[in-house]
């Protein structure tokens, strides 16, 4: 007993100062990489005003984040859209007001789940691809070629697929607001009932375009926000095969904890 | 085929005067002074964490000294800004380790990459550069619609060079080129790399510590060990040296006697 008394203090002191440092480590890395994000935010800016203009590059990303996500934003969006019908409806029916199931969904879809949505799933399809593509790039020297060969990487490589998010996850996100709309209407209409004009008019009533330009205005938020994390892992990604999955990993945590995070500030500014 | 002397000239077209560079408290380069006169090849030798790769890049102004004049045909690269860096590193080729080939991209697509982004030649134009210098590295047609991913190692290396000397630069880089290769690929190499001296007249600096390559291609050898090069000359003269280093690191490839 006498023994063991002197060690506890030593042993709880060494665990707090353990988790102090932790913690410590931990919100360094974080404000390290937010402003790690800024500044390439600023270089890819300043880089995509200067010539040359590669259009090509541009509209071969505009094609991969944007085209090629049409399906499952498409599908999301769809699925989305019926399964809230379904579940507002129930809870509407309780006290007779099944016609708001419309204007619901409408104005949580336009407000926040489209561009929360789309962004994700940008940043599962592309944003994912983005980040191995340059992180293989950067730990097999092929950065540094493009450097060597007097070819910016950031105009090269940053610039079109930060632009291709920036305008794509607005577009994504307007397609998924049509498919969720026509979702619940298919649901509600065919399904449970409603009359398809309640249903039209009840909707027209309720939303303004403000609600559509707020979503849209997020996406595009969301896609810059998501395209540069994406890129600022994978641009500085280290350590072979094992450093490119980890800075991937890292990309998608960091963009989906972004997406919720700006999606609560931008909607809190917006009200 | 040995290494042709450049004709009489004495004009520098490299010339690195007292570079010092440390990381993070480590001194990689304490004293850096070497010239390399135009048209010539120079070695620089020396074992893994001497600095090699480190010199190189502050050649091609991929890093900023921490004091020091980095001199490429006679101007001083170190206080230039990206843009300035950016025209110098027109005249610059760089053949990478690995070779750093871009995966999307076909051989012919690699190598007409600096053409595409730096001139206006149209596209016949470009495939009569693109096969001059694949035909110069001894390539044969059918290899131009094939991925890097499909090439050997050789044959990755002399895209490489391919690509590097397109743009007919002044100066190319060459890191490690034989590391990791058969005794004949790295002759075809050390090939590869007079006939651009003999051919071309361009300026090669070569990081390698494999002994008997860079006893086959170099005008000049540069020993470089601690940060520092301690030993400067022709391959002859390096032979002769007395410097411990050098002759540690010699002894290895010619023996003890």
């Amino acid at each position: 007993m006498t023994t063991e008394t002197p060690s506890k203090p030593n042993r709880f002191t060494g665990a707090f100062s353990q988790s102090v440092e932790g913690l410590g480590k931990g919100i360094i890395d974080v404000v390290s990489s937010i402003g790690g994000v800024v500044a390439l935010g600023l270089d890819v800016f300043r880089w995509s005003v200067r010539r040359p203009f590669r259009l090509q590059n541009l509209f071969t990303q505009l094609d991969f984040v944007g085209v090629g996500s049409i399906f499952i934003v498409g599908l999301t969006g769809t699925f989305t859209g019926m399964v809230f019908a379904l579940q507002t409806s129930t809870a509407f029916a309780l006290f007779d007001a099944e016609s708001l199931v419309g204007p619901t969904v409408a104005l949580t879809l336009t407000r926040e789940l489209a561009s929360v949505f789309a962004a994700l799933m940008v940043t599962m399809r592309a944003g994912s691809a983005m980040c191995t593509e340059l992180g293989t790039m950067r730990v097999t020297e092929q950065v540094d070629a493009l450097e060597t060969m007097a070819v910016n990487p950031v105009q090269y490589l940053l610039v079109p697929r930060v632009l291709a998010g920036l305008f794509m996850v607005p577009a994504l996100t307007m397609l998924f607001n049509t498919t969720g709309m026509t979702g619940a209407y298919i649901v509600a209409v065919f399904g449970l009932g409603i009359s398809p004009g309640t249903f039209l008019s009840r909707t027209q009533q309720w939303m303004a375009p403000a609600d559509v330009y707020e979503g849209l205005i997020k996406g595009a938020i969301f896609g810059l926000s998501v395209a540069l994390i994406c890129c600022f892992k994978g641009y500085n990604a280290s350590g072979g095969a094992k450093g490119v999955g980890q800075a991937t990993t890292e990309a998608m945590v960091s963009s989906a904890l972004a997406i919720f995070i700006l999606d609560f500030i931008v909607g809190m500014l917006m009200h | 085929m040995g290494p042709q002397t450049p004709p009489g000239s004495a004009r520098a077209m490299i010339d690195i005067v007292d570079l010092h560079k440390t990381f993070a408290g480590n001194k990689v380069l304490t004293g850096i002074n070497l010239t390399v006169p135009a048209g010539s090849t120079c070695v620089i030798l020396g074992g893994s964490g001497s600095g090699k790769t480190v010199l190189m890049k502050h050649m091609i102004g991929l890093l900023k000294p921490d004091s020091g004049k980095v001199i490429i045909d006679g101007q001083d690269i170190v206080p230039m800004s990206v843009e300035g860096l950016q025209q110098v590193r027109r005249s610059f080729g760089m053949v990478f380790q690995a070779a750093a080939l871009f995966d999307s991209m076909t051989v012919f697509e690699n190598v007409a990459f600096p053409l595409r982004q730096h001139t206006t030649l149209s596209e016949d134009e470009i495939r009569v550069q693109v096969r001059k210098r694949l035909d110069l590295m001894g390539l044969k047609r059918e290899v131009e619609g094939r991925f890097p991913a499909d090439l050997s190692g050789g044959m990755r290396k002399r895209v490489g060079l391919a690509r590097a000397v397109v743009l007919d630069p002044k100066v190319v880089l060459y890191d490690e080129p034989t590391t990791g290769l058969d005794p004949i690929t790295t002759d075809s190499v050390d090939d590869m790399i007079l006939t651009a001296q003999k051919e071309l007249g361009v300026t090669s600096v070569v990081i390698s510590h494999d002994i008997a390559s860079a006893f086959n291609v170099a005008n000049q050898i540069a020993f470089l060990s601690k940060g520092v090069i301690v030993e400067h000359g022709s391959p002859e003269q390096l032979r002769e040296s007395q410097h411990p280093a050098v002759q540690v690191f010699l002894q290895t490839w010619f023996g003890k006697n």
